[in-house]
């Protein structure tokens, strides 16, 4: 089914015998939606309004995400939030559209500073499980009218409804950019390096550690961005921070931007063998959580708060990781596990009836969990 | 303003209520008419009626074993901050229980290497801040109202402040809260960690105005403060060109914390009230940057150079302390300056920044036709206009026309494709011009997620939906009682 407006998607919606599954490029294929007929979202594409002024941009779910990010490079702005490209890591092919990165609620490094794809959407549209056409939010920065089911779509994943319609906060793009990276930390050297960075008054708009860096060791990264002095200015006093190790900038844009692009998409874990885990944690946790899963290798984000490890097939991360403040999500492989976390039985019982009642046949991507 | 009637059932079972909730609240129980009282408003003090009792319990356990007793009893719960409300959000009804978290202000947990701090709901938004200032961290959203306004309402509202265009608002620096819904089951959403491994409740709980559960625990993100801040002030000879340079300096990638906008009303009262030196024009900016010295320097340059291509008559730039002071002492003290002169309702609306001049005209003409004053001051960064409108409360009939004046600015604020509030909530005093916003059936989902969390819809009565929308289910979980 391939709907070409948003009356057409409502009316399929409405006359639905059967479980449906969205699908916009199909690139990011985590968590199986289960059986039921293919509802593409490929007609209803296009960028209906861009207001660099006022920072809008409003798309239409279809849209690759590729238009979207050139119609904004044109007038010097972007997707603040940085959404990941799952390809290279799933081993999916198609093109990315930008309803996937809203319903998948899709960021990446920058998210520890500027927030997520859910904190920079600011409307949607979208035809719920009954077929009603539900609008919320709007195209202004600050809305606080009624409820924020904004937020609430945002990453729910084609469960409450079909999005038709997303407008997003976009940002400028920054003059200059600049990594601070220090060689040979320790993991838990390397986190406390990255919370100290973060902890500093210089904007750091990325932090990672790779364990395994390009040349096999270990390199430990924080970013700096905006203009041209005063990324100048950042990078030196935040390699003062860490002048007793072995601390060195790198200001080639090109450079800096293909490092930052690896850790987006997880380009150490590309065409490896074995599961992938997204873990969600406490970032001063992360590298304890890690010696307890005992991975084949590792890549920390968000100072630590984003752990992304390759591990044998088969394995139960989430049995190994135990207790701890934040969840796993087993983004590529196979198991008995769940894909997604199993969550604690009252959110799990306010999750149930949501969607039960956005989507009372249960039709709408019955297969994943909630 | 109209108020569904009183269950006539829980006033007369007042004595018995009060019981109950004496036996789990010991201590924590206000019932006598002249104590109540206290509670029977929050800042939009047009609309009051006291409740029937108040109940200030201390910890999560206590506010849950509340909850149960006026779920049993049939007891509408109006969860309560420190009451600035602006909109009515936190207006009792004459059969509810007002649930207070003022005792509840502790610090849980302060976390520097991982940057939170947890805390009880009824702490003040500037005492946390308070508690981390020294190790040289802030809490960045920041209401006007910051003094006195609790976190609670902070989340029930989704409040924002003058940074909230770098920072952002609650909900960009909520991490996780502890609830109790009105069954008295404790949830916990979110935490130390970034992201929602489910459906993000937490993201809808905030800014649900107190109508899911009583929130009382907060995880907040903290944040490293910047070397310094400096103020620019900018005058010019009309409403279009300050908001057309607004706009130049957004598109430009100059990412201030604050954009200022007064006009010739406001600056005019606050000249007169504070004596801050302000240019007598039209329009004024003030625009505020951070960084170290030369990134300060850096971002004036290139805002100047953006402001002077519109013919400015004034450009003032602070170069100390004293001075930035002098600019920000204006803008602050403009409501004081309107409450001086005048009674006055603030208005909350936001628009499309580039319909910033069409409005302000529209605004104008309008105050012809309905004969009352406004003067502007507001967030022009992001578009969230605070029109507030003069008038004077002892003459009849003037707070009427005042409100409907207000009314048909918000209606023309969503007519441009902004929105009828953008950091005060809707409460009461909105919730009639919903129906401007959004269709039944956008209405509709959202009443979806409040039948989840509070089927019987006793959490925050007759809020933020128009009475006529919700009567149905408030008819229905009556006859269910
Ligand atoms: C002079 C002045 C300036 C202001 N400036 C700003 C500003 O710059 N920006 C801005 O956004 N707002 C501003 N406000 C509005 C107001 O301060 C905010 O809305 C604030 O967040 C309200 O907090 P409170 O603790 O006083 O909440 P209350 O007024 O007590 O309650 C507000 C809402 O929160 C709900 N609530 C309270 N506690 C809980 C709880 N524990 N769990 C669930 N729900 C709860 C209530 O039911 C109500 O719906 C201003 C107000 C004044 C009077």
């Amino acid at each position: 089914m391939r709907p070409g407006s948003e009356a057409e998607l409502a009316e399929m919606v409405r006359q639905a015998t059967g479980p449906l599954r969205v699908r916009g490029g199909g690139t990011r294929t985590i968590g199986d939606a289960g059986a039921g007929a293919v509802l593409e979202t490929g007609g209803l594409a296009g960028v209906t309004l861009h207001e660099p002024g006022a920072l809008t941009l409003v798309a239409r779910p279809g849209t690759p995400l590729a238009e979207v990010e050139k119609l904004l490079d044109a007038e010097g702005q972007r997707l603040a939030f940085e959404p990941m490209d799952h390809r290279g890591l799933l081993g999916t092919s198609g093109t990315s559209t930008i309803g996937g990165v809203v319903a998948a609620n899709v960021s990446g490094p920058r998210r520890i500073q500027v927030g997520a794809c859910r904190d920079f959407l600011l409307g949607v549209r979208f035809v719920d499980g009954t077929g009603a056409v539900i609008k919320n939010g709007g195209r202004v920065m600050k809305n606080v009218t009624g409820y924020d089911l904004v937020k609430l779509l945002a990453g729910s994943r084609g469960t409450l409804g079909v999005l038709t319609e997303v407008s997003l906060k976009v940002l400028p793009k920054p003059e200059a950019v600049a990594s601070v990276l220090i060689d040979g930390l320790d993991d838990a050297g390397a986190v406390k390096a990255l919370a100290r960075g973060l902890g500093s008054p210089f904007d750091v708009t990325g932090a990672a550690h790779l364990p395994q860096g390009p040349d096999g060791a270990p390199v430990t990264m924080l970013r700096i961005e905006g203009f041209a002095g005063s990324v100048d200015y950042r990078s030196v006093q935040l390699a003062a921070l860490f002048d007793s190790m072995a601390v060195r900038v790198e200001r080639d844009p090109q450079a800096v931007a293909t490092t930052w692009a690896a850790v987006r998409d997880v380009a150490p874990m590309q065409g490896a063998a074995g599961d992938v885990w997204r873990i969600s944690c406490k970032p001063s946790d992360a590298p304890g959580l890690v010696a307890r899963l005992e991975p084949r290798a590792v890549v920390y984000d968000w100072g630590g708060g984003l752990v992304w490890a390759l591990t044998s097939e088969g394995t139960d991360a989430r049995a190994r990781l135990g207790a701890f403040d934040g969840h796993a999500t087993r983004v590529r492989g196979a198991g008995t596990t769940p894909v997604f976390p199993p969550e604690p039985g009252p959110v799990a019982a306010l999750t149930r009836a949501i969607r039960a009642k956005f989507d009372p046949r249960g039709i709408l991507a019955a297969g994943l969990p909630g | 303003m109209q108020m569904p009637e009183p269950n006539a059932g829980v006033l007369s079972r007042k004595a018995r209520i009060v019981e109950r909730l004496n036996a789990v609240l010991p201590g924590g129980v206000i019932h006598e008419e002249a104590e109540v009282r206290a509670y029977e408003c929050d800042a939009l003090t047009a609309y009051r009626c006291p409740p029937l009792a108040v109940v200030l319990p201390s910890t999560t356990e206590e506010v849950a074993a509340a909850l149960k007793v006026c779920r049993a009893e049939g007891v509408p719960v109006v969860p309560r901050g420190a009451g600035t409300s602006l909109a009515g959000g936190s207006l009792p009804t004459a059969d509810s229980v007002i649930l207070g978290v003022s005792r509840m202000n502790e610090v849980l947990e302060v976390d520097y290497d991982n940057r939170f701090i947890r805390v009880q709901t009824g702490r003040t938004n500037l005492s946390v801040t308070g508690a981390v200032a020294e190790d040289g961290f802030f809490y960045a959203p920041d209401p006007s109202s910051q003094l006195a306004c609790a976190i609670a309402g902070n989340i029930a509202m989704n409040s924002g402040g003058a940074h909230c265009l770098k920072y952002g608002v609650t909900t960009n620096n909520l991490m996780g809260v502890k609830m109790v819904l009105m069954d008295g089951t404790v949830v916990e959403l979110g935490g130390a960690h970034l992201d929602a491994g489910g459906l993000d409740l937490l993201g809808v709980v905030c800014g649900s105005e107190g109508q899911l559960g009583v929130v009382t625990e907060a995880t907040l993100r903290i944040l490293r403060q910047p070397e310094g801040a400096r103020p620019v002030l900018i005058g010019y000879s009309s409403n279009e060109v300050a908001g057309a340079c607004v706009s130049d300096i957004i598109k430009a990638g100059v990412l201030p914390v604050a954009i200022e906008f007064m006009d010739a009303p406001c600056i005019r009262a606050t000249e007169d009230f504070a004596k801050a030196g302000y240019p007598d024009c039209e329009a004024l900016l003030i625009v505020e940057v951070e960084g170290s010295d030369a990134e300060i320097a850096e971002q004036l340059d290139k805002i100047k150079e953006i402001a002077s291509r519109h013919d400015p008559v004034e450009l003032r730039e602070a170069k100390d302390a004293d001075e930035a002071a002098r600019i920000w002492l204006g803008r602050k003290s403009a409501f004081g300056a309107m409450g001086n002169i005048n009674d006055y309702i603030c208005l909350d609306g936001t628009i499309p920044v580039s319909e910033l001049p069409y409005v302000l005209r529209r605004i104008g003409e309008m105050s012809q036709e309905f004969g009352l004053e406004v003067a502007n001051v507001f967030h022009a960064g992001d578009g969230n206009m605070h029109p507030l409108i003069l008038f004077n409360a002892n003459q009849p009939g003037q707070l009427e026309t005042c409100e409907a004046f207000g009314a048909e600015i918000l209606k023309l604020c969503v007519e441009v494709g902004g929105c009828l509030t953008g950091e005060h909530g809707v409460g009461v005093e909105k919730r009639d011009l919903m129906g401007h916003q959004y269709a039944p059936e956008d209405l509709e989902a959202q009443m979806a997620v409040k039948d989840v969390f509070d089927p019987q819809w006793l959490l925050n009565p007759a809020k933020v939906f128009p009475l006529g929308v919700t009567e149905a289910r408030r008819t229905a979980a009556l006859a269910a009682e």
